[in-house]
């Protein structure tokens, strides 16, 4: 709420990043024939206290960025600076203190807790790995804390994971996440495996973490209106790029680029008499290949044809130009940089923020959208 | 009822109006701004296509009995849809597959209730009956495409066998026919991809076979188990088009079984909303949307955030689903429900009637409909 403060320094800054897993034949003389660009050249910058969004569909390299943020994986190449410092060069002890500012919480409440280990164990086991972060006598006081503050009945710190519901082990995940006391939390997915009754729950005790602690976080997700009710600001990522980014009003209600535009005419609104702008049915169009997607005018909704291409084929150009109905010669040759395009370099307002399309434009695709556009 | 007259499956002699829910109430509610008009009402040839009647399913588990399905009853009218929209354990899955006679029964079992087809009991059918009804006049469309398709056998094989089995056609003929749905369900090149095996196909494209697969027989109705959850909303958006659409061509009733708002608001005539085995409201779904009647269904509409506009807070429920083998006594919700009051925590609310075409399992529902 209220004003997102915005320090100049940037905590976290991310630059160029590239991961890339190669694909290999052979057993006895291997030989790589291509790679699985994941991540394929990804800017972005998080300040201290911010939400930022990551948002797009499965394959489009958000996972691999979030391990990538926290060094559970090594980047091909560009870099990953915390405070100045890039952390993807560091010396394995000079990493360590790093990672106690930068922690991460996974998707998956039922397998990314240790079955065997109790409730206590699990989120204590940070102070083992770091054990300067609280003396040995105050431990078992400190996990109690943390379970207190994620809504868990102390009581619970000799329970095992599997004694609670998905909504509460999210909770230890969170917890386990604090309590180094980081400034940023990497969140991966965090509400998706959950009811759509304890989803609420988990997002607004990850909104009141942010504001007692101060925390910035990086949101991973695919569900566009989780995303944008919980970040100041908004990437919007496709096969292993972010194609357009800015603060949430203008991606939401202001997006320039058309698979922005297609995602959010595709999230179902919960709300029937939205149901105006759909269906359009395009008829036609390959897996993938040629063929656009329908209805380019109109506020009707966009449906995209086909599925999005393999990370180890990607196409020419620009990268969403095979499921794009805006796609001309141009889009073929020359990829498309993350900048305000050009039409929107001279004016104010929410049109004005960074998209990668030759032909990027306004279009309100979400029914009563920018009911609040104005700033 | 007992075995009736109707032999045939026809349209039967659907009798006529009996208890409980608004036979194919979907329709045009008066004066609604955005009438939900493309649900064409002509089809409807009289009473509804299946009706499930006081249905009651209980699963034996280690800690105890858990009655998953305590006492629902719905109904589906021929080209309409009817969503079924419950949370994980709320019955709405073992509803569905005790329609469709898929329901494992060494663990479940069902104690009562009727589901009626046509006006015929299913549930007093022998099998080999049941299983001329199940596929041919019944279909049902799975959440996970890709173990639901056996992946030694190529798509073809697979979409031919209903032809081969259920109507007895030569091989050849069977592989025209899968062609020929598969271009049905807009899978583009289905003459070079017949021979395809499922993992060849990406997550949207399996679930347009299995949506061929269910439609291959020309049932009367589908049943679809959260038939694009596994997906990305793009793709998601593609497959629930498709499906309302062959349900309009086809006039065809859908049962869809789901827990996301959001894709009910956009197909649905019709909604039941089940929490812990039971329904707890039920109601044209533009009605529902604008001023739900049961505190459940309220907090739920309260709880998802929207992308059309940014909500400083996210009302959220408290508490968790109840544990089914231990269900709170009166009504389930009053644990977690903010209007609850003594009486909710001793009597249990029955479903009971809030217009021609609602009804809601809270005492307060009026105090829920003023919001």
């Amino acid at each position: 709420m209220a004003e997102p403060t915005r320090p100049a320094e940037p905590i976290i800054e991310v630059r160029d990043l590239h991961k890339h897993y190669p694909l290999t034949r052979g057993i006895v003389f291997r030989k790589q024939v291509g790679a699985v660009r994941a991540v394929d050249g990804v800017d972005l910058d998080l300040c201290a206290g911010e939400t930022l969004g990551v948002v797009g569909e499965s394959g489009c390299g958000k996972s691999t960025l979030a391990k990538l943020l926290v060094n559970l994986e090594r980047p091909t190449s560009g870099a990953i600076r915390y405070k100045g410092e890039d952390i993807t060069r560091l010396s394995a002890r000079a990493l360590r203190a790093v990672r106690r500012n930068i922690q991460i919480v996974f998707q998956d409440p039922y397998t990314s807790l240790n079955p065997r280990m109790t409730v206590g164990d699990i989120v204590g086991e940070p102070f083992e790995i770091h054990p300067e972060a609280a003396p040995k006598g105050d431990r078992r006081r400190r996990v109690r804390e943390l379970l207190d503050v994620v809504g868990l009945d102390p009581a619970y710190v000799n329970r095992y994971p599997h004694q609670f519901s998905g909504g509460q082990r999210q909770r230890i995940g969170i917890a386990r996440g604090l309590a180094l006391r980081p400034e940023v939390i990497v969140a991966d997915e965090p509400v998706s495996a959950l009811d759509v009754s304890v989803q609420a729950q988990v997002v607004n005790l990850l909104e009141r973490l942010q504001q007692d602690f101060g925390l910035g976080y990086v949101f991973i997700a695919h569900d566009l209106s989780i995303v944008r009710h919980i970040s100041d600001r908004i990437a919007v990522m496709y096969l292993g790029r972010i194609v357009e980014t800015g603060r949430e009003a203008e991606i939401c209600d202001h997006p320039t680029h058309p698979y922005t535009q297609a995602l959010l005419s595709a999230v179902p609104v919960p709300d029937p008499s939205a149901r105006g702008r759909g269906p359009a049915w395009d008829g036609g169009g390959d897996e993938g290949h040629g063929g656009g997607a329908g209805n380019g005018g109109g506020g009707g909704r966009i449906i995209l044809s086909g599925d999005v291409p393999s990370p180890a084929d990607i196409p020419s150009g620009c990268r969403f130009r095979t499921r794009c109905w805006k796609a001309r010669e141009r889009c073929a040759g020359e990829e498309p940089h993350l900048a305000v395009p050009e039409p929107f370099r001279d004016v104010r307002g929410p049109a004005r923020h960074d998209s990668a399309c030759h032909f990027a434009e306004v279009r309100r695709v979400v029914p009563g959208g920018g009911r609040r556009a104005a700033e | 009822m007992s075995t009736g007259p109707s032999t045939g499956i026809g349209t039967g002699p659907n009798n006529g109006p009996k208890t409980g829910t608004p036979p194919g109430g979907a329709g045009v509610p008066g004066g609604e701004p955005g009438a939900p008009a493309p649900s064409g009402g002509a089809l409807r040839s009289g009473g509804p296509l299946l009706e499930v009647r006081d249905l009651r399913v209980e699963f034996r588990t280690r800690d105890g009995v858990a009655r998953a399905v305590d006492g629902v009853s719905w109904s589906v009218a021929p080209g309409e849809t009817l969503a079924v929209l419950g949370e994980s354990g709320s019955g709405k899955s073992v509803t569905a597959q005790a329609a469709m006679g898929i329901l494992d029964t060494p663990p479940g079992r069902i104690t009562g209730g009727e589901i009626l087809f046509r006006g015929r009991d299913l549930l007093k059918l022998r099998e080999d009956e049941r299983r001329r009804i199940r596929g041919a006049r019944m279909a049902m469309i799975f959440q996970d495409a890709l173990s639901s398709l056996n992946p030694v056998l190529t798509v073809g094989d697979q979409l031919g066998e209903m032809f081969t089995v259920h109507r007895g056609m030569s091989r050849r003929g069977a592989r025209a026919k899968a062609v020929e749905l598969m271009e049905r369900v807009r899978i583009p090149a289905a003459r070079e991809r017949v021979g395809q095996y499922p993992h060849q196909f990406s997550g949207g494209m399996r679930q347009r076979i299995m949506i061929a697969m269910a439609l291959s027989l020309e049932p009367d109705l589908i049943i679809a188990d959260e038939p694009t959850t596994a997906l990305d909303v793009t793709v998601q958006a593609q497959v629930m088009d498709l499906l309302a659409e062959l349900r309009r061509e086809l006039g065809m009733g859908l049962v869809l079984i789901t827990h996301d708002l959001g894709v009910v608001a956009d197909v649905a005539d019709r909604i039941a909303v089940m929490y812990a085995g039971r329904i707890v409201e039920t109601a044209p779904v533009h009605d529902l949307y604008k001023a739900p009647a049961h505190p459940y269904t309220r907090g739920l509409l309260d709880s998802i955030p929207r992308p059309d506009r940014k909500d400083a807070d996210l009302y959220a429920i408290s508490g968790l689903p109840p544990n089914p083998v231990a269900v709170p006594p009166g009504c389930a919700f009053h644990p977690r429900c903010p209007m609850a009051r003594d009486v909710c925590r001793t009597g249990e609310p029955e479903l009971s009637r809030v217009s021609a075409e609602r009804e809601s399992a809270c005492f307060f529902w009026r105090e829920c409909l003023r919001g």
